[in-house]
């Protein structure tokens, strides 16, 4: 954090901070917010759709346990690993993008859309998604099916008790894990340097520019200006989250 | 004043129910009939299909065959949300994130009753189990005791035309037990709705219901008041499973068992000639006698009354309730002479 005030000398500046302001930190900064927003998003809602589906499987049902598992693995597997993977199947020359192009004629790959913001939505969801059925897996159990039965015999239909119960009872959770995707979007650096070649899209990439271009040089307390920037958005977000979960918890002090 | 009463109390007929899971049959024929605004207790050994029964009768389960009817109605095949009922169940029930008040309201407010008439209702019935201070507070500020209470309201807040109540008082303590046992019957005889308890605790089945029904391997072995229940029991495992009973050898001829040298009538149901008879402990006398054929072998204190347990010449212990100042003057090792009160026994190969 000293970083970000300090010149190259390591005298005391505010100049760094003037940095963010530029169109391109202004433009990654969007970028990485409409990333991880979109992602967490898209994640929770299918992710904890794919939670209770796997949580209303009979506790020993095989694949219930497997699609666990693979959630706690898949959960993981960001990284090179994971874009290389994105690459070999929907690149330019990935298999998918092949057997499309043999079978339909159709342009997959089109105009390069993995190697931009899209292509990092979509292949962000590889990891987000499973992350939400392992953070909300748990939750889903919690619900009692005394819960159900009370809310059914005292006249509730399928709809209303969720309504009334099951989802005012998971939305502290579900808030929990939406924060969670939304800040491991939003650091998440080594997918997104992989795929993307050109331009610098989100705050992480910047950074890495600041901190190793050979171009400018002189720029890492700028990255860290970034970085701090980073810091200051996820501690907005955490403060949002925390007075949107004091109104919906309140039963829970 | 507020007026409690319910006009609900109806008949209800569970017919010759049956409930199979793969190779388990949890019900088998179980047939019981509730007179309107009774309330019965179901007790049994775990497994013995009491908790099936209530389900069956909620529309939380489905019967393999066999039907449901409360007031004349055939409810069979009625979801479970449509059969106007309310429930206790074991613990944990309430909604977590609504206050006490939300949560004895929320059965009018699946009815559409509006805010105001609601929160009477809802307030009435925490008056009724005496939790009308507590109207505002989340399930977690309140004791296992406060939280059975309040779902006993939520229950009754609907004007149920059948109130169950399963094993609600099996995870609180001894003491907590006991009153709000005491409470659910003042309550039940208020508002006069047909109640099914089920249960595993036969003093709790003694003690609240009009009759208690015994279960048995998914069947009913016998329906009858308590006292009529403890004394007559119409089989073995009812005479064995209510209460504690002695098994003494003994003959029986013409109606009469001779037992531990004395004549006693046998219950109907009772094998002839030689048997084992069952004996409640407090039917059996012991005297000092330096020429008895027994000897005592415990004496064990439990407040008003002691079990004093004798053993016979041929080995067979026998288990005597006595007052405590009768019981603390024998001694291990004395020599006595026991005696089986003239009432009917029931007696098994």
């Amino acid at each position: 954090m000293l970083g970000a005030f300090q010149d190259e000398d390591g005298a005391l500046t505010l100049g760094n901070l003037d940095a963010l302001t530029s169109e391109a930190a202004v433009s990654a900064l969007k970028g990485s917010l409409i990333l991880s927003a979109s992602t967490a998003l898209l994640g929770a809602v299918l992710g904890a759709v794919l939670a209770y589906l796997v949580v209303s499987l009979p506790p020993r049902s095989l694949l219930r346990r497997g699609t666990l598992a693979l959630s706690g693995v898949l959960a993981q597997f960001g990284g090179v690993v994971l874009a290389f993977a994105w690459i070999a199947t929907i690149g330019q020359v990935g298999i998918v993008t092949q057997l499309v192009s043999d079978l339909f004629g159709a342009d997959l790959y089109g105009s390069g859309w993995l190697f931009g913001l899209p292509g990092l939505v979509v292949v962000y969801c590889y990891f987000q998604i499973p992350l939400m059925v392992i953070v909300l897996a748990p939750a889903f159990e919690g619900l009692r099916p005394q819960w159900r039965e009370a809310a059914v015999n005292l006249g509730a239909s399928t709809w209303s008790y969720w309504r009334h119960v099951a989802i005012p009872l998971l939305t502290p959770a579900f808030l929990g894990a939406l924060l969670l995707l939304f800040a491991n979007a939003f650091a998440a650096y080594a997918t997104a340097a992989v795929l993307v070649s050109q331009g610098q899209p989100i705050v992480p990439l910047l950074i890495r520019q600041a901190i190793t271009s050979e171009v400018i040089l002189g720029q890492a307390n700028v990255g860290f200006a970034l970085a701090l920037e980073m810091i200051v958005v996820v501690t907005v977000v955490m403060v949002a989250y925390s007075l949107l979960l004091r109104r919906t918890s309140r039963w829970m002090r | 004043m507020t007026d409690h009463t319910s006009s609900h109390g109806l008949a209800v007929a569970l017919s010759d129910l049956t409930r199979v899971y793969g190779p388990v049959k949890a019900l088998d024929g179980f047939t019981l009939d509730l007179a309107p605004g009774e309330l019965v207790a179901l007790l049994g050994p775990s497994g013995c299909g009491k908790t099936t029964a209530l389900r069956i009768l909620a529309g939380l389960d489905r019967a393999t065959s066999g039907t449901v009817s409360v007031g004349g109605k055939d409810l069979t095949r009625v979801p479970a949300s449509k059969r106007d009922m309310g429930m206790v169940f074991q613990a944990y029930s309430l909604f977590p994130h609504m206050t006490v008040i939300d949560n004895v309201a929320f059965g009018l407010k699946m009815r559409g009753r509006d805010g105001a008439s609601r929160r009477t209702r809802a307030g009435d019935m925490l008056d009724l189990v005496g939790l009308g201070e507590h109207a505002d507070r989340y399930a977690h500020q309140l004791s296992g005791g406060q939280q059975q209470r309040v779902a006993l309201a939520r229950a009754l807040a609907i004007e149920p035309s059948v109130l169950l109540l399963d094993e609600p008082l099996s995870a609180l303590d001894a003491k907590v037990r006991v009153q709000l046992r005491d409470e659910i019957r003042r309550v039940q005889v208020e508002v006069g709705t047909t109640t099914l308890f089920v249960t595993h605790d036969q003093e709790e089945a003694l003690a609240v219901a009009d009759r208690v029904g015994v279960m048995n391997a998914g069947r009913l072995e016998q329906l009858a008041p308590p006292a009529e229940l403890y004394s007559a029991p119409a089989s073995r495992f009812v005479g064995e499973f209510v209460g504690l009973s002695n098994r003494l050898p003994a003959e029986v001829r013409d109606g009469v068992a001779a037992l531990l040298g004395r004549e006693v009538p046998v219950l109907p149901g009772s094998t002839t000639g030689a048997g084992h008879a069952l004996v409640r402990p407090e039917s059996v006398s012991v005297v000092a006698d330096a020429a008895g054929t027994a000897t005592v072998a415990t004496v064990m204190f439990l407040g008003p009354l002691s079990r004093v347990t004798s053993t016979l010449a041929d080995g067979t212990d026998v288990v005597a309730q006595l007052a405590s100042s009768d019981a603390l003057r024998l001694q291990p090792g004395d020599a006595v002479r026991l005696e089986v009160a003239p009432t009917p026994v029931l007696v098994v190969a």
